[in-house]
């Protein structure tokens, strides 16, 4: 098993909802309490396992040379055949940078596509988008942060690839934190043990909850139905399905982690038109006028 | 990356306090004489409490430190282990060797050599350990560069260099010619290594906030953090001194680390200024002291790619 999420940042909407719920779920959990310092107070800080961030996503302008990463990414083609050809726990590439996640692709291609007033002209999607990205453990396959750990508190299940933390052998030393790329884990300064997703290990398998409640707390208690928790090995889970039809992706993918979680891009939406304002008759206008005044 | 004091005065003092143990066995082991016993006993007993001191240091950054003795169980795969598990197996070996030689009244037998030449070795191990543990972390490029570990290396037989030829002085009221030779060529290296590894970390490259949010072709902009108080992530991976802060510091530490050890040991050995090797040794500790600080301030995380950062 390779359990993970897929999130999906077409439907996200920011709310933080799946933070407050790991946050009460699991400072009562396996791994808690998870402390905050200072709560009321100006400054306060705290252990969260989950962390929400958004961004302006926007097509570059013509002459803007994008940052890019070192690794070459093959072309848009290559890649939506070959995450069609393979199931998504194949490794890395399979699902990773498919033309629908590059919802900007078309822009960077030539004149053809260059916005006009903030509309991409070959698609009549906005050029410009807010989108909400929520982040916790990437339950990566190649996890630094447990090869890195020098008292063997970090480790990774065998059975279902979920990265845990033993809080009673942690000693406190931030390395694990040092080697994670995605921010995952985070220190308990009130017990001076590192903190992390247990994509609560501790609901999902718990019998004695009905089958639909055996799910990470942040799952259910997504209001848009953003996060989907599932087995990545099965081939016909929700997520496997998601991350082919949509274009899955994993976050930095040139450091070789191989995260299991996958990121849904945004969907390529045409803009609705606005209602236009159309001609009335000279009759019309008088009823609504009529009416208005009757009402009154 | 925040500089942590006790991290700092850990990898500085340590080193060079294994430098100078690495090089008070081997002058014996090139030489084949052991000297005077006395002065071995004092070179080697400061070279240990400089180690030590770091050590015990370094403890205190550990947030949880009664696990700390965990530590030494995941020799296989974490450089941290490693370093814990050959700091520590350094103690019995060199007591070891200083325990025979002294039964022996001094005298280098074979016996003695191959131990001397573990000792050596296992101190070697160490502070290539302690490299390794930043150079094996992929999301900070700045550690993650082939020099970080040569660099660990070199600062601490340099440093140990310096030490020895000092305290040969102190003791024996001369100057070593081989460690006072040593000592300069090493720093002519290391310089020159530190200016390669300045320049190699000079421009951006790895991850971007594009490779980080997943839009490669998109231009990426962090709207909201998602908190407006600190939090650990910001605590502890994002630290800014100032590009003019750092490259003043980085011309200080050029002068303090190299440029004035250098005059000065070279005023003692050619017009046999005593007290200058002193004042280079001082100088040479603070140089250390802000080159281990601006390793740690220079070093970029890729998790500041989340919180406002366009490049790694």
């Amino acid at each position: 098993m390779k359990l993970g999420l897929v999130i999906d940042l077409d439907t996200c909407v920011g709310c933080h909802a799946c933070a407050t719920a790991c946050k009460q779920w699991n400072t009562s959990g396996t791994i808690g309490p998870l402390s905050d310092q200072n709560p009321y107070g100006k400054n306060p800080i705290g252990s969260w396992l989950n962390r929400i961030r958004t961004y302006e996503v926007k097509e570059p302008s013509a002459d803007q040379k994008l940052p890019s990463a070192d690794q070459k990414l093959p072309s848009a083609d290559q890649k939506l055949s070959k995450a069609d050809q393979r199931p998504p726990s194949d490794n890395q590439e399979s699902s990773c940078g498919s033309p629908q996640f590059d919802l900007y692709a078309l822009a960077t291609k030539g004149e053809s596509a260059l916005s006009f007033a903030g509309i991409n002209s070959a698609t009549g999607a906005p050029a410009s988008k807010t989108v909400h990205m929520p982040m916790s453990c990437m339950q990566c396959e190649d996890a630094d942060c447990v090869t890195v750990c020098p008292t063997g508190a970090s480790y990774k299940r065998a059975e279902d690839g979920i990265v845990l933390i033993d809080q009673d052998k942690c000693m406190g030393c931030n390395l694990c934190s040092w080697a994670c790329p995605y921010g995952a884990r985070e220190l308990d300064e009130e017990q001076g043990v590192m903190k992390k997703c247990t994509l609560c290990v501790d609901r999902i398998y718990d019998e004695k909850l009905p089958e639909s409640e055996r799910q990470p707390a942040c799952v259910l208690s997504c209001p848009t139905s953003s996060r989907v928790f599932g087995d990545f090995d099965d081939p016909n889970s929700d997520v496997s399905r998601l991350t082919i039809e949509r274009g899955g992706k994993g976050l930095m993918p040139e450091l070789g982690y191989k995260p299991t979680n996958r990121y849904l891009p945004p969907r390529e939406t045409a803009q609705v038109p606005a209602m236009a304002k159309t001609k009335q008759p000279a009759l019309s206008k008088l009823k609504k006028w009529a009416n208005r005044v009757i009402a009154r | 990356m925040k500089p942590a004091f006790s991290v700092l005065f850990f990898t500085v003092t340590s080193g060079i306090g294994y430098g100078l143990l690495m090089w008070l066995v081997a002058m014996q082991l090139i030489s084949g004489q052991v000297g005077e016993l006395q002065n071995f006993l004092m070179v080697g007993f400061i070279g240990l409490t400089l180690a030590t001191l770091g050590l015990l240091s370094s403890t205190l950054h550990l947030a949880n430190p009664k696990n700390a003795w965990r530590a030494f169980s995941r020799f296989r795969t974490s450089w941290l282990s490693r370093e814990g598990v050959f700091s520590l197996l350094y103690y019995p070996v060199i007591l070891i060797y200083a325990y025979i030689l002294f039964a022996n009244g001094g005298e280098l037998t074979l016996v003695l050599k191959v131990i001397g030449a573990v000792s050596f070795l296992i101190a070697l191990a160490t502070v290539i350990c302690t490299g390794m543990i930043y150079a094996s972390l992929k999301p900070i490029r700045q550690w993650h560069n082939p020099l970080v570990t040569p660099l660990y290396f070199l600062f601490s037989v340099t440093s140990g260099a310096l030490a020895y030829t000092m305290l040969s002085l102190a003791l024996e009221g001369s100057l070593s010619p081989l460690a006072t030779s040593a000592f300069v060529i090493l720093l002519f290296i290391s310089l020159l290594m530190k200016i390669i590894y300045f320049k190699s970390i000079g421009k951006p490259k790895g991850s971007t906030i594009g490779s980080a949010t997943g839009f490669t072709q998109a231009q990426v902009r962090l709207l909201d953090a998602g908190h407006n108080a600190d939090t650990f992530l910001t605590k502890e991976f994002v630290f800014d001194a100032g590009a003019m802060k750092l490259l003043r510091l980085r011309w200080l530490m050029i002068i303090l680390l190299f440029i004035v050890p250098l005059l000065l040991v070279v005023a003692t050995y050619m017009f046999d200024v005593a007290p200058a090797v002193y004042f280079a040794m001082v100088s040479l500790y603070f140089g250390l002291f802000i080159e281990r600080w601006l390793f740690f301030a220079e070093a970029r995380h890729v998790v500041r790619l989340y919180h406002g950062d366009q490049r790694a």
